[in-house]
Protein backbone atom coordinates (compact mmCIF):
# COMPACT_ATOMS: atom_id res chain seq x y z
CA UNK A 1 0.00 0.00 0.00
CA UNK A 2 2.60 2.54 0.65
CA UNK A 3 5.00 1.41 -1.96
CA UNK A 4 6.24 4.07 -4.02
CA UNK A 5 4.59 4.28 -7.40
CA UNK A 6 6.60 4.80 -10.61
CA UNK A 7 5.31 8.46 -10.69
CA UNK A 8 6.59 9.26 -7.44
CA UNK A 9 9.98 7.50 -8.48
CA UNK A 10 10.27 9.83 -11.35
CA UNK A 11 9.27 13.18 -9.83
CA UNK A 12 12.66 12.01 -7.08
CA UNK A 13 14.44 11.77 -9.82
CA UNK A 14 13.49 14.68 -12.08
CA UNK A 15 14.17 16.64 -8.15
CA UNK A 16 17.27 15.21 -7.83
CA UNK A 17 18.45 16.55 -11.36
CA UNK A 18 17.03 20.07 -11.11
CA UNK A 19 18.67 20.15 -7.54
CA UNK A 20 22.09 19.21 -9.10
CA UNK A 21 21.41 21.61 -12.08
CA UNK A 22 20.81 24.94 -9.83
CA UNK A 23 24.18 23.80 -7.39
CA UNK A 24 25.93 23.60 -10.65
CA UNK A 25 24.47 27.26 -12.11
CA UNK A 26 25.53 28.29 -8.53
CA UNK A 27 28.95 27.31 -8.84
CA UNK A 28 29.23 28.32 -12.34
CA UNK A 29 28.74 31.97 -10.96
CA UNK A 30 31.25 31.20 -8.39
CA UNK A 31 34.13 29.21 -10.14
CA UNK A 32 35.08 32.08 -12.89
CA UNK A 33 35.74 34.21 -10.13
CA UNK A 34 38.09 32.02 -7.76
CA UNK A 35 39.90 31.17 -10.98
CA UNK A 36 40.52 34.48 -11.90
CA UNK A 37 41.65 35.15 -8.22
CA UNK A 38 43.99 32.59 -8.10
CA UNK A 39 45.48 33.87 -12.03
CA UNK A 40 45.47 37.12 -9.96
CA UNK A 41 47.89 35.91 -7.14
CA UNK A 42 49.74 33.65 -9.44
CA UNK A 43 50.59 36.29 -11.54
CA UNK A 44 50.82 39.13 -9.77
CA UNK A 45 51.94 37.73 -6.16
CA UNK A 46 55.82 38.06 -6.77
CA UNK A 47 55.72 41.60 -6.86
CA UNK A 48 53.57 42.60 -4.06
CA UNK A 49 56.45 43.59 -0.97
CA UNK A 50 56.58 46.57 1.29
CA UNK A 51 58.56 48.40 -1.46
CA UNK A 52 55.72 47.96 -3.74
CA UNK A 53 53.81 49.38 -1.78
CA UNK A 54 56.11 52.53 -0.22
CA UNK A 55 57.84 53.54 -3.40
CA UNK A 56 56.72 55.72 -6.52
CA UNK A 57 56.58 54.35 -9.86
CA UNK A 58 59.58 55.04 -11.59
CA UNK A 59 61.35 54.51 -15.49
CA UNK A 60 57.86 55.67 -16.71
CA UNK A 61 55.68 53.87 -14.59
CA UNK A 62 56.95 50.55 -15.53
CA UNK A 63 58.80 49.78 -12.49
CA UNK A 64 58.97 50.68 -9.14
CA UNK A 65 55.85 50.94 -6.69
CA UNK A 66 52.35 52.30 -6.50
CA UNK A 67 52.46 54.72 -3.07
CA UNK A 68 51.11 58.01 -4.58
CA UNK A 69 48.00 56.15 -6.36
CA UNK A 70 47.79 53.89 -2.58
CA UNK A 71 48.00 57.22 -0.56
CA UNK A 72 45.08 59.40 -3.25
CA UNK A 73 43.32 56.87 -2.70
CA UNK A 74 43.57 57.31 0.67
CA UNK A 75 42.62 61.12 0.64
CA UNK A 76 39.42 60.62 -1.88
CA UNK A 77 38.46 58.36 0.46
CA UNK A 78 38.52 59.88 3.42
CA UNK A 79 37.29 63.57 1.88
CA UNK A 80 34.32 61.33 0.54
CA UNK A 81 33.23 60.06 4.13
CA UNK A 82 33.66 63.53 5.59
CA UNK A 83 30.41 64.24 2.97
CA UNK A 84 28.70 61.42 2.43
CA UNK A 85 28.31 59.94 5.69
CA UNK A 86 27.06 62.74 7.40
CA UNK A 87 24.26 63.50 5.19
CA UNK A 88 23.64 60.05 4.47
CA UNK A 89 23.12 59.59 8.23
CA UNK A 90 20.65 62.65 8.74
CA UNK A 91 18.67 61.43 5.47
CA UNK A 92 18.33 57.65 7.41
CA UNK A 93 17.47 59.14 10.49
CA UNK A 94 14.87 61.32 8.63
CA UNK A 95 13.56 58.23 6.63
CA UNK A 96 13.75 56.01 9.61
CA UNK A 97 12.13 58.28 12.42
CA UNK A 98 10.32 61.38 11.26
CA UNK A 99 9.38 60.36 7.30
CA UNK A 100 5.24 59.82 7.05
CA UNK A 101 4.17 57.68 4.38
CA UNK A 102 3.35 60.05 1.72
CA UNK A 103 4.66 61.52 -1.66
CA UNK A 104 7.58 63.11 -0.36
CA UNK A 105 9.42 59.92 1.07
CA UNK A 106 8.16 58.13 -2.09
CA UNK A 107 10.04 60.26 -4.34
CA UNK A 108 13.21 60.51 -2.16
CA UNK A 109 13.37 56.89 -1.98
CA UNK A 110 13.24 57.00 -5.78
CA UNK A 111 15.69 59.54 -6.09
CA UNK A 112 18.27 57.06 -3.84
CA UNK A 113 17.47 54.09 -6.05
CA UNK A 114 18.10 56.25 -9.19
CA UNK A 115 21.16 57.76 -7.62
CA UNK A 116 22.20 54.25 -7.30
CA UNK A 117 21.59 53.56 -10.76
CA UNK A 118 22.99 56.67 -13.01
CA UNK A 119 25.97 55.09 -14.42
CA UNK A 120 29.02 56.03 -13.09
CA UNK A 121 30.23 58.12 -16.30
CA UNK A 122 26.89 60.41 -15.73
CA UNK A 123 28.56 61.25 -12.12
CA UNK A 124 31.52 61.96 -13.38
CA UNK A 125 29.58 64.35 -15.94
CA UNK A 126 27.78 65.68 -13.46
CA UNK A 127 31.16 66.31 -11.17
CA UNK A 128 32.58 68.06 -14.10
CA UNK A 129 29.79 70.10 -14.96
CA UNK A 130 29.36 71.37 -11.27
CA UNK A 131 32.34 70.92 -9.02
CA UNK A 132 34.98 71.50 -11.53
CA UNK A 133 32.92 74.34 -13.96
CA UNK A 134 30.73 75.96 -11.91
CA UNK A 135 32.17 76.00 -8.33
CA UNK A 136 35.26 76.12 -9.79
CA UNK A 137 37.19 73.97 -7.84
CA UNK A 138 39.65 72.63 -10.31
CA UNK A 139 40.19 68.97 -11.15
CA UNK A 140 41.13 68.78 -7.51
CA UNK A 141 40.74 66.05 -4.60
CA UNK A 142 37.67 67.98 -3.38
CA UNK A 143 36.08 67.92 -6.94
CA UNK A 144 36.28 64.04 -7.60
CA UNK A 145 35.70 63.70 -3.44
CA UNK A 146 32.65 65.07 -3.94
CA UNK A 147 31.52 63.50 -6.89
CA UNK A 148 32.57 60.05 -5.23
CA UNK A 149 30.15 61.15 -2.01
CA UNK A 150 26.88 61.80 -3.97
CA UNK A 151 27.58 58.37 -6.10
CA UNK A 152 27.96 56.29 -2.95
CA UNK A 153 25.32 57.99 -0.83
CA UNK A 154 22.74 55.54 -1.41
CA UNK A 155 24.59 52.82 0.22
CA UNK A 156 25.43 54.99 3.53
CA UNK A 157 21.48 55.58 3.27
CA UNK A 158 20.53 52.03 3.11
CA UNK A 159 22.52 50.46 5.44
CA UNK A 160 22.00 53.14 8.20
CA UNK A 161 18.27 53.14 7.17
CA UNK A 162 18.16 49.12 7.77
CA UNK A 163 20.02 49.59 11.25
CA UNK A 164 17.73 52.32 12.42
CA UNK A 165 14.95 50.40 11.73
CA UNK A 166 16.07 47.34 13.30
CA UNK A 167 15.62 48.97 16.69
CA UNK A 168 12.67 48.27 18.45
CA UNK A 169 9.65 50.56 18.75
CA UNK A 170 9.44 50.29 22.31
CA UNK A 171 12.59 51.43 23.01
CA UNK A 172 11.15 55.11 21.63
CA UNK A 173 8.04 54.48 23.12
CA UNK A 174 9.52 53.90 26.40
CA UNK A 175 11.82 56.92 26.01
CA UNK A 176 9.07 59.32 24.95
CA UNK A 177 7.06 58.53 28.52
CA UNK A 178 9.59 59.76 29.94
CA UNK A 179 9.31 62.71 28.82
CA UNK A 180 12.45 63.00 26.22
CA UNK A 181 12.01 65.14 22.62
CA UNK A 182 12.10 63.15 19.76
CA UNK A 183 15.86 64.02 19.09
CA UNK A 184 17.04 63.39 22.71
CA UNK A 185 15.01 59.46 21.80
CA UNK A 186 17.23 59.31 18.95
CA UNK A 187 20.06 60.53 20.01
CA UNK A 188 19.87 58.59 23.58
CA UNK A 189 18.73 55.71 22.14
CA UNK A 190 18.40 54.78 18.77
CA UNK A 191 21.27 56.28 17.77
CA UNK A 192 23.25 54.31 19.95
CA UNK A 193 21.76 50.56 19.28
CA UNK A 194 22.12 51.36 15.44
CA UNK A 195 25.75 52.90 15.36
CA UNK A 196 27.24 49.23 14.92
CA UNK A 197 24.45 48.39 11.96
CA UNK A 198 25.76 52.35 10.51
CA UNK A 199 29.55 51.46 10.89
CA UNK A 200 29.02 48.34 8.52
CA UNK A 201 27.41 50.78 6.27
CA UNK A 202 30.22 53.01 6.18
CA UNK A 203 32.86 50.02 5.88
CA UNK A 204 30.73 49.05 2.52
CA UNK A 205 30.74 52.43 0.92
CA UNK A 206 34.66 52.99 1.89
CA UNK A 207 34.95 49.94 -0.23
CA UNK A 208 32.71 50.78 -3.08
CA UNK A 209 34.37 54.23 -3.13
CA UNK A 210 38.07 52.76 -2.99
CA UNK A 211 36.92 50.74 -6.30
CA UNK A 212 35.05 53.80 -8.27
CA UNK A 213 36.84 54.55 -11.72
CA UNK A 214 35.04 56.81 -13.88
CA UNK A 215 34.10 59.53 -11.63
CA UNK A 216 37.56 60.33 -10.83
CA UNK A 217 38.66 60.30 -13.91
CA UNK A 218 38.24 63.75 -15.25
CA UNK A 219 37.09 65.51 -11.88
CA UNK A 220 40.74 64.75 -9.96
CA UNK A 221 42.71 62.09 -10.34
CA UNK A 222 45.71 62.26 -12.88
CA UNK A 223 47.57 58.99 -14.88
CA UNK A 224 50.93 60.58 -13.03
CA UNK A 225 52.38 63.20 -10.67
CA UNK A 226 55.38 63.13 -9.14
CA UNK A 227 54.35 64.08 -5.31
CA UNK A 228 51.76 63.93 -3.33
CA UNK A 229 48.95 65.94 -2.99
CA UNK A 230 48.88 68.36 -0.01
CA UNK A 231 45.58 69.71 -0.01
CA UNK A 232 42.16 68.93 -1.03
CA UNK A 233 42.70 71.38 -4.02
CA UNK A 234 45.29 69.59 -5.47
CA UNK A 235 45.04 66.62 -8.08
CA UNK A 236 45.88 63.14 -6.79
CA UNK A 237 46.78 59.27 -8.38
CA UNK A 238 44.64 56.87 -7.17
CA UNK A 239 44.81 53.07 -6.89
CA UNK A 240 41.86 52.30 -9.34
CA UNK A 241 42.95 54.48 -12.13
CA UNK A 242 46.53 53.42 -11.56
CA UNK A 243 45.30 49.87 -12.90
CA UNK A 244 43.38 51.17 -15.98
CA UNK A 245 46.90 53.20 -16.74
CA UNK A 246 49.06 50.82 -16.12
CA UNK A 247 46.85 48.05 -17.73
CA UNK A 248 46.29 49.94 -21.18
CA UNK A 249 48.17 53.34 -21.47
CA UNK A 250 51.56 52.46 -20.78
CA UNK A 251 53.70 50.34 -23.34
CA UNK A 252 56.35 48.11 -22.46
CA UNK A 253 55.20 47.79 -19.18
CA UNK A 254 56.44 43.92 -17.47
CA UNK A 255 53.37 41.76 -17.22
CA UNK A 256 53.38 40.89 -13.59
CA UNK A 257 52.85 44.74 -12.30
CA UNK A 258 49.43 45.54 -13.54
CA UNK A 259 48.41 42.40 -11.92
CA UNK A 260 50.19 43.31 -8.66
CA UNK A 261 47.83 46.55 -8.63
CA UNK A 262 44.85 44.65 -9.68
CA UNK A 263 45.42 42.23 -6.61
CA UNK A 264 46.40 44.92 -4.33
CA UNK A 265 42.78 46.93 -5.00
CA UNK A 266 40.67 43.38 -5.63
CA UNK A 267 42.60 42.76 -1.84
CA UNK A 268 41.35 46.03 -0.36
CA UNK A 269 38.09 45.64 -1.52
CA UNK A 270 37.34 42.94 -0.90
CA UNK A 271 39.03 42.42 2.76
CA UNK A 272 36.65 45.72 3.53
CA UNK A 273 33.59 43.68 2.22
CA UNK A 274 34.68 40.86 4.40
CA UNK A 275 35.25 42.40 7.30
CA UNK A 276 31.63 44.04 6.67
CA UNK A 277 29.91 40.91 6.69
CA UNK A 278 31.24 39.42 9.52
CA UNK A 279 30.56 42.39 11.83
CA UNK A 280 27.43 42.17 10.33
CA UNK A 281 26.98 38.14 11.38
CA UNK A 282 28.33 39.36 14.83
CA UNK A 283 26.32 42.05 15.52
CA UNK A 284 23.45 39.69 14.86
CA UNK A 285 24.04 36.45 16.93
CA UNK A 286 24.71 39.32 20.18
CA UNK A 287 21.15 40.96 19.21
CA UNK A 288 19.18 40.42 22.78
CA UNK A 289 16.06 41.42 20.92
CA UNK B 1 -0.87 94.00 34.97
CA UNK B 2 -2.82 91.82 33.78
CA UNK B 3 -0.71 92.10 30.25
CA UNK B 4 2.26 90.97 32.72
CA UNK B 5 0.36 88.37 34.39
CA UNK B 6 -0.57 86.56 31.71
CA UNK B 7 2.92 87.04 30.16
CA UNK B 8 4.19 85.49 33.35
CA UNK B 9 1.54 82.63 33.21
CA UNK B 10 2.74 82.29 29.30
CA UNK B 11 6.57 81.56 30.82
CA UNK B 12 5.45 79.36 33.30
CA UNK B 13 3.86 77.02 30.36
CA UNK B 14 6.30 77.78 27.60
CA UNK B 15 7.50 74.08 26.70
CA UNK B 16 10.63 76.16 24.14
CA UNK B 17 12.90 75.06 26.33
CA UNK B 18 16.30 74.70 24.87
CA UNK B 19 16.15 70.90 24.70
CA UNK B 20 12.84 72.22 22.15
CA UNK B 21 15.21 74.50 20.30
CA UNK B 22 17.41 71.45 19.71
CA UNK B 23 15.03 69.39 18.57
CA UNK B 24 13.46 71.41 15.89
CA UNK B 25 16.68 72.23 14.84
CA UNK B 26 17.42 68.62 14.63
CA UNK B 27 14.45 67.93 12.52
CA UNK B 28 15.03 70.47 9.64
CA UNK B 29 18.65 68.97 9.63
CA UNK B 30 17.82 65.84 9.39
CA UNK B 31 15.01 66.63 6.88
CA UNK B 32 17.30 68.60 4.62
CA UNK B 33 19.66 64.94 4.76
CA UNK B 34 16.40 63.81 3.94
CA UNK B 35 15.88 65.50 0.67
CA UNK B 36 19.46 65.39 -0.48
CA UNK B 37 18.63 62.58 -2.69
CA UNK B 38 16.39 64.12 -4.69
CA UNK B 39 18.32 67.29 -4.17
CA UNK B 40 21.16 65.39 -6.31
CA UNK B 41 19.27 63.83 -8.63
CA UNK B 42 17.82 66.69 -10.08
CA UNK B 43 21.43 68.57 -9.63
CA UNK B 44 22.63 65.78 -11.73
CA UNK B 45 20.15 66.34 -14.40
CA UNK B 46 20.34 70.41 -14.28
CA UNK B 47 24.44 70.79 -14.34
CA UNK B 48 24.50 68.49 -17.12
CA UNK B 49 22.01 69.85 -19.24
CA UNK B 50 23.72 73.09 -18.37
CA UNK B 51 26.97 71.87 -20.30
CA UNK B 52 24.96 69.72 -23.10
CA UNK B 53 22.17 72.21 -24.12
CA UNK B 54 24.47 74.41 -25.95
CA UNK B 55 25.09 71.62 -28.17
CA UNK B 56 21.49 70.18 -28.10
CA UNK B 57 20.07 73.74 -29.20
CA UNK B 58 22.71 75.01 -31.89
CA UNK B 59 23.83 72.12 -33.38
CA UNK B 60 22.13 68.77 -32.39
CA UNK B 61 20.06 67.29 -35.89
CA UNK B 62 17.87 64.58 -33.82
CA UNK B 63 18.26 62.07 -36.85
CA UNK B 64 21.41 62.54 -37.51
CA UNK B 65 22.23 61.89 -33.66
CA UNK B 66 20.03 58.59 -33.81
CA UNK B 67 19.86 57.39 -36.97
CA UNK B 68 24.11 58.06 -38.45
CA UNK B 69 26.31 55.40 -37.51
CA UNK B 70 29.18 57.91 -38.94
CA UNK B 71 31.02 59.38 -35.34
CA UNK B 72 33.85 61.15 -36.22
CA UNK B 73 32.93 64.10 -33.62
CA UNK B 74 36.92 65.23 -33.81
CA UNK B 75 37.08 66.06 -37.53
CA UNK B 76 37.57 69.90 -38.10
CA UNK B 77 36.06 70.30 -41.42
CA UNK B 78 33.02 68.02 -41.32
CA UNK B 79 32.40 66.10 -37.76
CA UNK B 80 29.51 63.43 -37.34
CA UNK B 81 27.80 63.11 -34.05
CA UNK B 82 25.96 59.73 -35.00
CA UNK B 83 25.83 57.70 -31.78
CA UNK B 84 23.43 54.62 -33.44
CA UNK B 85 26.87 52.60 -33.37
CA UNK B 86 27.55 53.45 -30.22
CA UNK B 87 23.99 52.31 -29.34
CA UNK B 88 24.35 48.93 -31.10
CA UNK B 89 27.60 48.37 -29.07
CA UNK B 90 25.48 48.78 -25.69
CA UNK B 91 22.59 46.87 -26.65
CA UNK B 92 25.12 44.32 -28.11
CA UNK B 93 26.71 43.70 -25.14
CA UNK B 94 24.57 44.44 -22.88
CA UNK B 95 22.32 41.56 -24.91
CA UNK B 96 24.93 39.38 -24.21
CA UNK B 97 25.43 39.45 -20.61
CA UNK B 98 22.09 38.97 -20.51
CA UNK B 99 21.91 35.96 -22.20
CA UNK B 100 24.87 34.73 -19.74
CA UNK B 101 23.59 36.23 -16.31
CA UNK B 102 19.84 35.39 -16.36
CA UNK B 103 20.11 31.80 -16.43
CA UNK B 104 22.64 31.71 -13.89
CA UNK B 105 21.50 34.64 -11.93
CA UNK B 106 18.06 32.58 -11.76
CA UNK B 107 19.44 29.12 -10.97
CA UNK B 108 21.69 30.61 -8.26
CA UNK B 109 18.58 32.60 -7.13
CA UNK B 110 16.65 29.16 -6.76
CA UNK B 111 19.30 27.01 -5.84
CA UNK B 112 19.94 29.29 -2.18
CA UNK B 113 16.38 30.25 -1.87
CA UNK B 114 15.05 27.13 -2.16
CA UNK B 115 17.12 24.06 -2.23
CA UNK B 116 20.13 25.44 0.19
CA UNK B 117 19.96 25.35 3.82
CA UNK B 118 21.51 26.58 7.13
CA UNK B 119 25.33 26.82 6.77
CA UNK B 120 25.61 26.54 2.94
CA UNK B 121 22.92 28.83 2.04
CA UNK B 122 24.82 31.68 4.62
CA UNK B 123 28.06 31.32 2.70
CA UNK B 124 26.66 30.75 -0.58
CA UNK B 125 24.85 34.08 -0.06
CA UNK B 126 28.46 35.92 1.40
CA UNK B 127 30.15 34.58 -1.89
CA UNK B 128 27.45 36.16 -3.96
CA UNK B 129 27.38 39.47 -1.80
CA UNK B 130 31.42 39.45 -2.70
CA UNK B 131 31.27 38.75 -6.21
CA UNK B 132 28.97 42.23 -6.34
CA UNK B 133 31.47 44.32 -4.65
CA UNK B 134 34.91 43.61 -7.14
CA UNK B 135 35.10 46.94 -8.27
CA UNK B 136 34.40 47.67 -12.34
CA UNK B 137 37.96 48.80 -13.66
CA UNK B 138 39.04 44.98 -12.24
CA UNK B 139 36.65 43.20 -14.37
CA UNK B 140 37.82 45.31 -17.75
CA UNK B 141 41.47 44.32 -16.69
CA UNK B 142 40.63 41.14 -16.69
CA UNK B 143 38.78 40.81 -19.73
CA UNK B 144 42.11 43.23 -20.98
CA UNK B 145 44.58 40.53 -20.04
CA UNK B 146 43.06 36.82 -18.85
CA UNK B 147 39.66 36.74 -21.82
CA UNK B 148 41.80 38.51 -24.75
CA UNK B 149 44.14 35.35 -24.91
CA UNK B 150 41.99 33.42 -23.63
CA UNK B 151 39.31 34.13 -26.48
CA UNK B 152 42.02 34.32 -29.53
CA UNK B 153 42.93 30.70 -28.41
CA UNK B 154 39.62 29.16 -27.99
CA UNK B 155 37.98 30.61 -31.14
CA UNK B 156 40.99 31.19 -33.55
CA UNK B 157 40.32 34.90 -33.90
CA UNK B 158 42.92 37.36 -34.45
CA UNK B 159 41.25 40.20 -32.11
CA UNK B 160 39.57 38.98 -28.54
CA UNK B 161 38.54 42.19 -27.42
CA UNK B 162 34.68 42.06 -28.87
CA UNK B 163 31.39 41.61 -27.65
CA UNK B 164 31.77 38.10 -26.62
CA UNK B 165 34.51 39.32 -24.19
CA UNK B 166 32.57 42.34 -22.78
CA UNK B 167 28.97 40.38 -22.43
CA UNK B 168 30.72 37.57 -20.37
CA UNK B 169 32.55 40.37 -18.02
CA UNK B 170 29.52 42.46 -17.88
CA UNK B 171 27.36 39.44 -17.44
CA UNK B 172 29.33 37.96 -14.55
CA UNK B 173 29.29 41.44 -12.95
CA UNK B 174 25.41 41.83 -13.35
CA UNK B 175 24.73 38.11 -12.24
CA UNK B 176 25.59 38.32 -8.38
CA UNK B 177 23.22 41.60 -8.04
CA UNK B 178 20.54 39.81 -10.13
CA UNK B 179 20.67 37.04 -7.79
CA UNK B 180 20.16 38.30 -4.51
CA UNK B 181 17.17 40.87 -5.97
CA UNK B 182 15.86 37.60 -7.69
CA UNK B 183 16.75 35.92 -4.41
CA UNK B 184 14.37 38.77 -2.47
CA UNK B 185 11.82 37.99 -5.01
CA UNK B 186 11.49 34.28 -4.22
CA UNK B 187 11.25 34.94 -0.33
CA UNK B 188 8.42 37.24 -0.74
CA UNK B 189 6.57 34.47 -2.19
CA UNK B 190 4.26 33.44 1.06
CA UNK B 191 5.58 30.03 2.38
CA UNK B 192 2.02 29.03 2.85
CA UNK B 193 1.87 28.60 -1.18
CA UNK B 194 4.64 26.61 -1.06
CA UNK B 195 2.69 24.76 1.79
CA UNK B 196 -0.83 24.28 -0.01
CA UNK B 197 1.32 22.77 -3.16
CA UNK B 198 3.42 20.01 -0.98
CA UNK B 199 0.27 19.03 0.70
CA UNK B 200 -1.38 18.74 -2.63
CA UNK B 201 1.54 15.99 -3.21
CA UNK B 202 3.80 18.36 -5.27
CA UNK B 203 7.72 17.59 -5.63
CA UNK B 204 9.50 20.37 -4.95
CA UNK B 205 10.71 21.39 -8.09
CA UNK B 206 6.82 20.88 -9.32
CA UNK B 207 6.75 23.61 -6.14
CA UNK B 208 9.03 25.69 -7.87
CA UNK B 209 8.06 25.48 -10.83
CA UNK B 210 4.17 25.67 -10.92
CA UNK B 211 3.85 27.93 -7.56
CA UNK B 212 6.68 29.74 -6.37
CA UNK B 213 8.30 31.01 -10.07
CA UNK B 214 4.93 32.19 -11.17
CA UNK B 215 4.15 33.75 -8.23
CA UNK B 216 7.44 35.44 -8.10
CA UNK B 217 7.42 36.64 -11.74
CA UNK B 218 7.17 40.60 -11.67
CA UNK B 219 10.20 40.67 -8.77
CA UNK B 220 12.75 38.61 -11.22
CA UNK B 221 11.24 40.97 -14.09
CA UNK B 222 12.83 43.77 -11.56
CA UNK B 223 16.15 41.94 -10.98
CA UNK B 224 16.50 41.98 -15.02
CA UNK B 225 15.98 45.23 -15.67
CA UNK B 226 18.11 46.16 -12.94
CA UNK B 227 20.61 43.88 -14.72
CA UNK B 228 19.82 45.56 -17.99
CA UNK B 229 20.23 49.29 -16.57
CA UNK B 230 23.89 48.30 -14.96
CA UNK B 231 24.96 46.90 -18.60
CA UNK B 232 23.81 49.78 -19.97
CA UNK B 233 26.09 52.57 -17.92
CA UNK B 234 28.57 50.03 -17.12
CA UNK B 235 31.97 52.04 -17.71
CA UNK B 236 35.30 51.06 -17.21
CA UNK B 237 35.07 47.39 -17.84
CA UNK B 238 33.30 47.77 -21.25
CA UNK B 239 35.85 50.47 -22.30
CA UNK B 240 38.65 48.13 -21.71
CA UNK B 241 37.12 44.68 -23.20
CA UNK B 242 34.92 46.00 -26.17
CA UNK B 243 38.21 46.84 -28.29
CA UNK B 244 36.52 50.34 -27.96
CA UNK B 245 36.10 50.79 -32.17
CA UNK B 246 33.02 52.49 -33.19
CA UNK B 247 31.42 49.82 -35.56
CA UNK B 248 27.90 48.30 -36.40
CA UNK B 249 28.39 45.10 -35.44
CA UNK B 250 27.55 41.71 -37.35
CA UNK B 251 28.86 38.82 -35.21
CA UNK B 252 30.05 38.55 -31.08
CA UNK B 253 34.07 38.19 -32.41
CA UNK B 254 33.58 42.51 -33.53
CA UNK B 255 34.93 44.97 -31.43
CA UNK B 256 32.44 47.69 -30.59
CA UNK B 257 32.40 50.79 -28.80
CA UNK B 258 29.43 51.91 -25.80
CA UNK B 259 28.28 54.90 -25.54
CA UNK B 260 29.58 55.00 -21.48
CA UNK B 261 33.13 54.25 -22.80
CA UNK B 262 32.96 57.13 -25.52
CA UNK B 263 32.55 59.54 -23.15
CA UNK B 264 34.89 57.93 -20.76
CA UNK B 265 37.27 57.90 -23.32
CA UNK B 266 36.88 61.20 -24.97
CA UNK B 267 36.36 63.99 -22.63
CA UNK B 268 39.71 64.15 -21.54
CA UNK B 269 40.67 65.48 -25.21
CA UNK B 270 37.53 67.76 -25.42
CA UNK B 271 38.23 71.53 -24.61
CA UNK B 272 35.31 72.98 -22.67
CA UNK B 273 32.76 74.72 -24.46
CA UNK B 274 33.10 73.04 -27.86
CA UNK B 275 31.12 71.04 -29.61
CA UNK B 276 32.24 67.78 -29.40
CA UNK B 277 32.27 68.85 -25.65
CA UNK B 278 28.87 69.13 -25.97
CA UNK B 279 27.94 66.26 -27.85
CA UNK B 280 29.92 63.77 -25.17
CA UNK B 281 26.97 65.65 -22.50
CA UNK B 282 24.35 64.98 -24.80
CA UNK B 283 25.50 61.43 -24.69
CA UNK B 284 25.36 61.74 -21.25
CA UNK B 285 21.59 63.03 -20.58
CA UNK B 286 20.42 59.71 -23.69
CA UNK B 287 22.52 57.85 -20.51
CA UNK B 288 20.50 59.76 -17.27
CA UNK B 289 17.03 59.76 -19.34
CA UNK B 290 17.80 55.59 -20.31
CA UNK B 291 18.86 54.41 -17.22
CA UNK B 292 16.15 56.86 -15.01
CA UNK B 293 13.26 54.94 -17.08
CA UNK B 294 14.68 51.42 -16.25
CA UNK B 295 15.14 51.84 -13.00
CA UNK B 296 11.63 53.62 -12.45
CA UNK B 297 9.64 50.70 -13.99
CA UNK B 298 11.92 48.08 -12.63
CA UNK B 299 10.91 49.95 -8.71
CA UNK B 300 7.53 50.33 -9.90
CA UNK B 301 7.29 46.53 -10.82
CA UNK B 302 9.07 44.92 -7.93
CA UNK B 303 7.40 47.49 -5.27
CA UNK B 304 3.99 45.89 -7.19
CA UNK B 305 4.72 42.67 -5.97
CA UNK B 306 5.56 44.13 -2.30
CA UNK B 307 1.76 45.19 -2.45
CA UNK B 308 0.18 42.28 -4.01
Amino acid sequence: MFEISELNKRNQKTQKLFQVLFLMMTLMLIMPVLIILGTLIYKGGSIISVDFLFTFPTDGMTAGGIFPALFGTVWLVAVALLVSVPVGVAAAIYLSEYAPDNWLTRIINLAIINLAGVPSIVHALFGVGAFVIFFKFGTSILAASLTLAIMTLPVVIVASRESLQAVPKAFREACWNMGATRWQTIRRVVLPNAVSGILTGVILEVSRTTGETAPIMFTGAAFFLPYLPQGVFDQTMALSLHLFVVSTQVPGIPEELPYGVALVLIGMVLLMNSVSIAFRMYLRGKKKW
Amino acid sequence: MQQSGKNMSHDEFDRRTMDWYVDKLMQSLVFIGGISAIIFIIGIFVFITMEGLDFVISRLDPVEFFTSEYWFPSDEDDPEYGILALIAGTASVTGLAMLVAIPFALGAAIYVGEFATGKTREYLKVLVELLAAIPSVVWGFIGLSIMNPLIIDVFDVPVGLNILNAGIILGLMAAPIMASIAEDALKAVPDGYREAAEAMGATRWQVIFKVVLPAAKNGLLGAVLLGVGRGFGETMAVLMATGHSVNMPTSIFDSVRALTATIAAELGETAVGSDHYGVLFTIGIFLFLITFLINLTADLIVRGVRKG
